[in-house]
């Protein structure tokens, strides 16, 4: 489980990463949507995997991390409020700019 | 009353007088003058305890992790500079009441001049080197609000630019010095420091820590070559000139010096440096003075001369100068003052400062012509006036004073000074009051109101008096300043006479016949002055400033061209390769972690989320179906979660990916369908290596993290433990997220908040900027079916809200024990809502919407706020949280914690920034060609 687990995590950063090396803003929106699944999982496996021991008491007596559950959590939500933003500021360039880059067109660095 | 309080009361003066705005001019003038007439009384209701060498104190901690106590100490020097500032602060309050025009912002005028009285009076009388740092440095910014204060003149942006630039970089230097001094003497107490003075001047780090102090001291007190931002501040108003410009802040460089003077001096560094400093700028600015046709300038450049001079004095470290230097800060203060003040009467009565073009103000300035005359005499140097004593025991010092075995260098150096000093008196006298006049003048100028001619007059009759009966005015202050400052009992003697023997009356004299002879040969002499060459220091300042900011900002467009791909381009590597160093440079041990061997739909599952991932990354040019790959990614990652033992992200992440999802297909509908092949292959190539080089970076270190447990015990445990019965919840996720780390779940819902804003903000930009709202309307969405809201959906939809509300309020409520919680609940209804929207559209759903999005997320806030704060109510932190049982009828035997209500904040603020967010950008949907068809 643990390779695939890291195996995901890499593949995402990949496409991620690739994504936001893009020209134009759509592209990079979805780069760095799959560099949040990638860094929110990579958060969760910092507390280790476990299979069936989800963290309610009672249930089980030796539970998976609750800890970096509760932050990839609020991560989810909070990559989502970022993901908005940057979606009005794409549409907003779209029409303010008149086209979709995320700069200025020049020579290729 | 408290040196803390006396110390306070000025901040408290700018705080009334900013709140007694609307109540009018004298209103204002009133709260901080009485503010300030309080503090000062304060003060000297200590005179008896301090003039028996008895210092008041009081201190309290503020951060003792690094040594910063807020003490504060009332001595004699202490006494001495604060009286000053206080004293001369009430009548600058009444001159500029009476001085600054009826449209200015008076209130914030004063606010500002009180702030930077309070910072002054925490220079002086704190007794802690960081305090009076923090002090310095609010007196740099202060003054820099006061200089560029009409900020319409780009003269007054400019000087108040330079002042902040020269004095805030000399208070850099003197942060080093202060700090290394601190270090030295292993305390920060001022106080504490005297007794150390043996063990600092034979410490190694001495003389840095003396030049750097001596820096800040210099720049703040425009001596040589740092004078040349003296002269541009006066750009500022009289008042403030008057103020900061000859009674205080350029005497916090004196006051610094005096007030390390028994850790400083002593040593041959210290009178090699400050003697020598103070008596070339008290010659070179006294010259360049006696040559300024504005009579500020001229001020100014004679401000310069007189705070060389003391700073000679305090340079020569013996203790008839130290006495010398307290009693001529004295004379300067009140005489300098009241010259301002003149100078800014005739700018007020004649709209001019240029001697060239006064004259023959005497006749119809009859009490301002006395005012000036008095005060420009005393600083001219003539009995039996206080500027004369000063000088005479200055140059007596000077007289006595040996540099390279010549005796006589020093008192023919000072002399030179005290001549141009006594031909710029009499030029501001004699060129401004007598004669005829120059200038043409609309209407004949006269005296003004008792409101601007009294605070002179006091100032002008302190000077006349302190040299009258110098005993009973003078010498009480200086001998307890001058004590303070040698550490030994100064009891000196003034007096106006000391015989035909004294050296200092015959130099005196010459300078008098000088300065006399330099004014009659003011034609000759001016022209000669024009026709040298001059070093313009403003021109070299610029120059360095100029050169500094070309260079940064090549630097900067270097490494950040505001294009982002260039960043991740170089970002990204240079991590991969942080990375890669640090793994070979450290020694491993390997994995032996027992490794989860995974079932066949997990198998499934992974492959499903590879492949999409991968060909998101090959076709994502085809944004939709990129865009649905994407979606597939996170829907079966929430699956993940599942399996993972993590239901509540489960839940988090499957309610997201739908709003997400939404969130794009929007954005898609308004930006183009396809993303253009324009990069060619070599760029797509680095491209993926880039990638390649991340995903197997990140990959392998995620993979060592989970083939190893924990290398110490994760601060969980102390969740899992305390989740019940600290927090009253079952699930530790949620007791984590609203109680354990509750503030950091304020902050956040905080910042999803403020991101939901700033989206509305930007929508509502757009819509009001006319090209962007052109371009908008002629956007064809392209994709518009022949019904947009089919009635059977739109009918499906409308029960869909109820049961979404239904299925929150469940998952709401058992969020605190099992899977769910604020968060979810606030997705499921934002779902719930924005499912209306599109089978009924944006225009059917706002005109039936009650409660608004602003209005939730600030609700949100406020109950999660509320809630924290109810805790203080019982004397805990912020966010503490109780719970216990409530017995319902019906449901029965319940238990509730205070978390819950937190919860419900988070609740309300999610669901309002999510609706808030999609909402504004279904709004500019609506803007469209489509949009516009479909609401007509």
């Amino acid at each position: 489980m643990e390779y695939l687990v890291a195996s995901a995590i890499g593949l995402m950063t990949a496409t991620g990463v690739y994504l936001i090396l893009r020209r134009r803003t759509f592209p990079v929106i979805l780069g760095l949507t799959f560099l949040s699944h990638a860094v929110n999982l990579f958060i969760f496996s910092s507390g280790r995997l476990k299979m069936a021991a989800p963290p309610i008491v009672g249930r089980v007596a030796e539970s998976s991390d609750p800890l970096p559950q509760a932050l990839v959590l609020t991560a989810i939500v909070i990559s989502f409020g970022m993901t908005a933003v940057i979606v009005l500021m794409a549409v907003g360039a779209r029409f303010g700019t008149g086209d979709d880059r995320v700069a200025p067109e020049r020579e290729a660095p | 009353m408290s040196p803390v309080l006396i110390a306070a009361l000025p901040f408290l003066g700018a705080l009334l007088a900013g709140l007694a705005a609307r109540a009018g001019r004298t209103a204002v003038m009133l709260a901080a003058g009485l503010c300030t007439a309080a503090a000062l009384a304060g003060l000297i209701g200590h005179w008896p305890a301090v003039a028996q060498g008895a210092p008041v104190t009081a201190a309290f901690d503020w951060l003792p992790q690094i040594g910063l106590e807020a003490a504060f100490r009332i001595d004699g020097l202490a006494m001495m500079f604060a009286g000053m500032i206080l004293g001369i602060g009430i009548l600058i309050l009444i001159y500029a009441r009476y001085y600054m025009g009826e449209t200015e912002d008076f209130a914030r005028f004063i606010v500002y001049l009180m702030l930077f009285q309070g910072a002054m009076t925490g220079i002086v009388l704190s007794d802690n080197l960081l305090l009076l740092l923090v002090s310095w440095e609010l007196t740099s910014l202060t003054s820099f609000l006061l200089i560029g204060w009409w900020r319409d003149a780009s003269e007054a942006r400019q000087g108040a630019r330079m002042a902040l630039a020269v004095t805030a970089g000399g208070g850099l230097a003197l942060m080093g010095g202060l700090l290394i001094l601190g270090k030295i003497a292993g305390t920060f107490s001022i106080s504490g420091l005297a007794a150390r003075a043996e063990t600092i001047q034979a410490s190694p780090a001495f003389l840095p820590a003396l030049i750097l102090i001596l820096l800040g001291a210099f720049t703040k007190s425009a001596q040589f070559p740092f004078h040349f931002w003296l002269p541009r501040a006066m750009a500022a108003p009289t008042p403030v000139s008057a103020y900061l410009h000859s009674a205080t802040m350029v005497k916090a460089g004196l006051f610094l010096m005096a007030r390390l003077w028994p850790v400083l001096a002593g040593g041959w560094e210290w009178t090699a440096i400050v003697a020598t400093t103070g008596l070339l700028t008290m010659v070179i600015a006294a010259k360049i003075a006696f040559f300024q046709d504005d009579m500020k300038a001229l001020l100014a450049y004679s401000t310069v001369s007189h705070l060389g001079l003391i700073t000679f004095l305090l340079g020569l470290g013996t203790e008839p100068a130290a006495l010398a230097a307290m009693v001529h800060i004295l004379a300067h203060a009140s005489f300098k003052a009241a010259l301002f003040l003149t100078a800014g009467i005739v700018d007020h009565e004649t709209g001019t400062r240029r001697l060239s073009r006064l004259g023959g103000l005497a006749r119809v300035m009859p009490l301002t012509f006395a005012v000036a005359a008095v005060a420009s005499l005393s600083m001219a140097g003539v009995p039996p006036l206080a500027g004369f004593l000063s000088k005479e025991m200055a140059l007596e010092e000077a007289a006595h004073a040996t540099v390279f075995g010549l005796p006589w260098l020093v008192a023919l150096i000072a002399t030179i000074g005290a001549a141009w000093s006594v031909g710029y008196s009499l030029r501001f006298l004699v060129h401004g009051f007598l004669g005829r006049p120059r200038g043409d003048m609309a209407e004949l100028p006269h005296d003004p109101g008792a409101g601007l001619l009294i605070p002179p007059m006091i100032l002008a009759a302190l000077t006349a008096m302190g040299g009258i009966l110098p005993m009973q005015l003078l010498a009480p202050l200086a001998d307890v300043a001058a004590s303070a400052v040698t550490g030994l009992p100064v009891h000196g003697h003034l007096a106006l006479w000391h015989g035909l023997e004294s050296a200092a009356l015959w130099m005196s004299l010459a300078a008098f016949g000088a300065g006399i002879a330099f004014l009659a040969l003011w034609p000759s002499l001016s022209a000669m002055f024009e026709a040298a060459p001059k070093l313009d220091a403003k021109r070299i300042y610029d120059a360095v400033i100029g050169t500094i900011t070309r260079l940064a900002g090549r630097i900067d467009t270097q490494v950040h061209d505001g294009n982002p791909v260039r960043s991740f381009a170089l970002a990204i590597p240079a991590m991969v390769a942080v990375g890669l160093w640090a793994f070979l440079g450290a020694s491993h041990l390997p994995g032996d972690r027992a490794v989860l061997s995974p079932h066949p739909a997990s198998l499934i599952g992974w492959a499903v989320l590879m492949l999409a991932t991968l060909i998101a990354a090959i076709v994502h040019r085809a944004r939709l179906f990129a865009l649905l790959l994407t979606a597939a990614v996170g829907l079966v990652l929430a699956l993940a979660y599942a399996v993972l033992s993590a239901p509540d992200l489960a839940l988090t992440q499957i309610s997201v990916e739908v709003v997400a999802t939404l969130l794009m297909l929007l954005a898609l509908s308004l930006l183009p369908r396809i993303t253009p092949a324009e990069t060619p292959w070599p760029t797509r190539l680095r491209d993926a290596v880039i990638a390649a080089a991340a995903g197997i970076g990140i990959a392998a270190l995620a993979l060592s993290i989970m083939l190893r447990g924990p290398a110490f015990p994760p601060i969980s445990i102390f969740h899992w433990a305390q989740s019940k019965p600290g927090a009253g919840g079952t699930n530790a996720v949620n007791t984590i997220i609203v109680d354990f780390r509750g503030y950091d779940t304020y902050g956040e819902i905080t910042v999803l908040g403020i991101a939901a804003l700033v989206i509305f903000a930007m929508a509502t930009a757009l819509l009001s900027n006319r090209r962007a709202l052109a371009r908008l309307r002629r956007h064809d969405t392209g994709g518009n079916s022949g019904d947009p809201h089919p009635q059977i959906v739109e009918i499906a939809v409308r029960f869909l809200l109820p049961l979404a509300l239904v299925v929150a309020l469940y998952i709401f409520l058992r969020g605190h024990n099992l899977p769910g919680g604020g968060f979810v609940a606030g997705l499921v209804v934002a779902i719930g809502l924005l499912l209306q929207y599109i089978a009924s559209g944006f225009a059917w759903v706002e005109m039936r919407r009650r409660l608004s999005p602003h209005a939730l997320i600030g609700a949100g806030i406020l109950v999660a706020t509320g809630t924290g704060a109810v805790a203080w109510g019982f004397g805990r932190p912020f966010l503490t949280s109780a719970h216990g049982h409530v017995v319902l009828p019906v449901i029965g035997d319940i238990e509730l914690a205070s978390a819950a209500a937190f919860d419900l904040g988070v609740f309300l603020c999610v669901l309002g920034a999510v609706v808030l967010a999609i909402a504004a950008l279904a709004r500019l949907g609506a803007a469209t060609t489509d949009g516009e068809e479909e609401e007509g």
